[in-house]
């Protein structure tokens, strides 16, 4: 890769999706960099091609379908696209995480949550033992869950919404990611648990220099958490920039009819 | 038709009193008070915007003042009427006076019944057209519902979730109604989308004059569309006002936070607004006791009502309150 502050350099990339009816065209050639500790935002309506362009970095498919992808995903100089699968599984989780919208249906609900973590620190450090269960432990601390050594021994449905989103970024950080993919982290979550998830967020980001990747429909969640946004539409980026800039002056007239219609609670409500 | 009862002009269409929902134990679950001595009125062609976090006693409030939920005390008056006390024929009567629109525009319609099919089904039950006028009717509903009256013989896989939604509207307003319970009815669509949406409810709520209970979780899209607003945590409404007094001037500590928690889509506000170290708010339980509310009232000796008025028309509960050390 030409420029080293640079983790990822995307070019050309596409993604066609597979189901037993059809065939989407759901990424249209999109290129994009995020660099070292940066923070980008992906904003756009359902079907905008925002969560499909994550999948597509960590190869992986939409439940019950096939991807192909074209272009190149450059990742601190490896070309993702034409790794093997076994390199890519070493890679996603280790090097890239990713956090996904619905954290019920991301764990297992049979196992405790501590021994779901056990496994994740098993499989991608060399700790072994009791070591595991302490760094665990560590893990559940850092994402603020009280009491974590005995939490740990709670099952998911124990835990609240919130809680369990916790786990969920606990175990994507477990391996000091480059690059942390968040796909609508706080959608399912009440606006009061929604601002600590996305403090949790930015003080993970900043104490341990990740890249994040932040993917929303929601302006609001977006405007605080990131330094550049990238507005997607019908599996293209129709406008990119600094996020003072784009929220100042959209230059797209997609990007201003989104920001036109979002509601604020800071500028006047309904005119009586 | 209204019905032939007199009221006075002035009296409020609903007036919600003393309403509780409790729902019984269940499988070594103790009984849950899901809804605590709610009062409130909705006044002809207004809005009451109900807020709060999941959990909270929203939907089940909603729920409650159409009697789709089993009310366990106090009143729901309807045009002047009880809703609760009501004969099941009485009830039914007095369904076309009140609607709903859900959440979820896909689960809500059937999708072998086409869009006129729909529309006519609440027209035969309440008698409220003769046969012969009901395709006009159809068509006059989806030009209301800004839709091509063309559409009415498509399925609704034919449409989009904003699409849906109108149709969703249309079917409520076929009866004509005076007030309809809208529960999270643009949540699950996009944000232009939700845009369109509101926008059309306020106009129908112009031309008809119709009052609405808008339940939203989303604090920014009830602050388009109340006039009226009610913060609910834990059963209760801890605090009620205009939309102005509510948002601008909020007394309540748990209506501050949810209002400060709200991300505003502004990278230098927001950013600061994260950077902020979040308060701590530990809310107290909800127990009578004897002594002292946080406002000085000894409400299980004077027997009132946990409730204070801070202004005119603005007032909040003096339950939920972080407990003082």
């Amino acid at each position: 890769m030409s420029d080293p502050t640079l983790i990822l350099r995307v070019r050309n990339l596409t993604a066609r999706i597979a189901t037993r009816k059809e065939e989407i065209h759901a990424v249209r050639g999109i290129s994009f960099d995020i660099a070292a500790g940066e923070a980008v935002g992906f904003v756009g309506e359902s079907g905008c091609g925002k969560s499909v362009t994550a999948r597509a970095i960590m190869r992986l498919a939409p439940e019950g379908t096939s991807i192909a992808l074209g272009g190149s995903v450059d990742f601190m100089g490896q070309d993702l696209l034409q790794l093997d699968e076994k390199a890519m599984r070493d890679l996603r989780g280790r090097r890239i995480a990713m956090v996904f919208q619905d954290p019920m249906t991301s764990l297992n609900p049979v196992m405790t949550i501590g021994s779901q973590i056990d496994d994740i620190v098993r499989r991608h450090t060399e700790l072994r033992g009791r070591a595991i269960r302490q760094r665990t432990v560590e893990l559940l601390n850092l994402v603020g869950i009280p009491n974590p050594e005995r939490r740990a021994d709670n099952h998911p449905h124990q835990f609240s919404g919130g809680m369990r989103q916790r786990v969920l970024i606990a175990i994507a950080i477990s391996c000091d990611p480059d690059l942390l993919i968040a796909d609508e982290p706080t959608t399912a979550l009440d606006v009061t648990v929604q601002a600590q998830i996305l403090r949790l967020l930015m003080r993970l980001r900043e104490e341990r220099g990740m890249s994040l990747m932040l993917i929303t429909h929601d302006f609001g969640v977006v405007a605080g958490m990131v330094e550049r946004v990238n507005v997607m539409y019908r599996g293209e980026i129709v406008e990119s920039g600094s996020v003072e800039r784009v929220f100042a002056e959209p230059a797209h007239e997609y990007t201003r009819a989104l920001l036109h219609a979002v509601p604020r609670l800071d500028t006047a409500g309904r005119v009586l | 038709m209204r019905l032939a009862k007199k009221r006075p002009t002035d009296a409020p269409l609903l007036q919600v009193r003393d309403l509780s929902v409790v729902f019984p134990a269940q499988r070594g679950n103790p009984p849950l008070a899901a809804v605590k001595g709610v009062s409130f009125d909705i006044a002809p062609g207004q809005t009451l915007g109900l807020v709060g976090q999941s959990g909270s006693g929203k939907t089940t409030t909603g729920r409650a003042i159409l009697q789709l939920q089993k009310v366990h005390q106090g009143s729901v008056e309807l045009l002047g009427e009880d809703l609760t006390k009501m004969s099941s024929s009485n009830l039914r009567r007095m369904r076309r006076h009140m609607q709903f629109v859900l959440q979820n525009p896909y689960s809500s319609l059937h999708p072998r019944m086409t869009i006129a099919q729909t529309l006519t089904e609440p027209l035969r039950v309440h008698r409220s057209v003769p046969p012969s006028q009901m395709r006009e009717r159809v068509a006059e509903l989806l030009e209301l519902v800004n839709m091509d009256p063309a559409v009415m013989h498509r399925y609704p896989n034919a449409f989009s979730g904003g699409q849906r939604q109108r149709i969703v509207i249309a079917r409520a307003l076929a009866v004509n109604p005076d007030f309809v319970v809208c529960d999270e009815p643009v949540s699950a669509l996009d944000v232009r989308t939700q845009a369109q949406i509101v926008t059309l409810l306020r106009s129908l709520q112009d031309k008809l004059g119709l009052s609405y209970l808008f339940i939203a979780h989303d604090l920014a899209i009830v602050r388009e569309v109340a006039h009226k607003v009610a913060v609910m945590f834990g059963g209760r409404i801890v605090e009620m006002g205009n939309a102005s007094q509510v948002y601008d001037t909020p007394a309540h500590p748990y209506t501050q936070m949810l209002l400060n928690a709200v991300p505003i889509p502004d990278p230098i506000i927001q950013r600061k607004r994260l950077r902020l170290t979040p308060p701590e708010f530990r809310f107290s339980a909800d127990e009578d006791h004897d002594g002292p509310c946080s406002h000085g009232e000894n409400h299980v000796r004077t027997g009132t009502a946990p409730w204070h008025q801070i202004a005119d028309g603005h007032g909040i509960s003096c339950r939920y309150w972080p407990p003082t050390s």
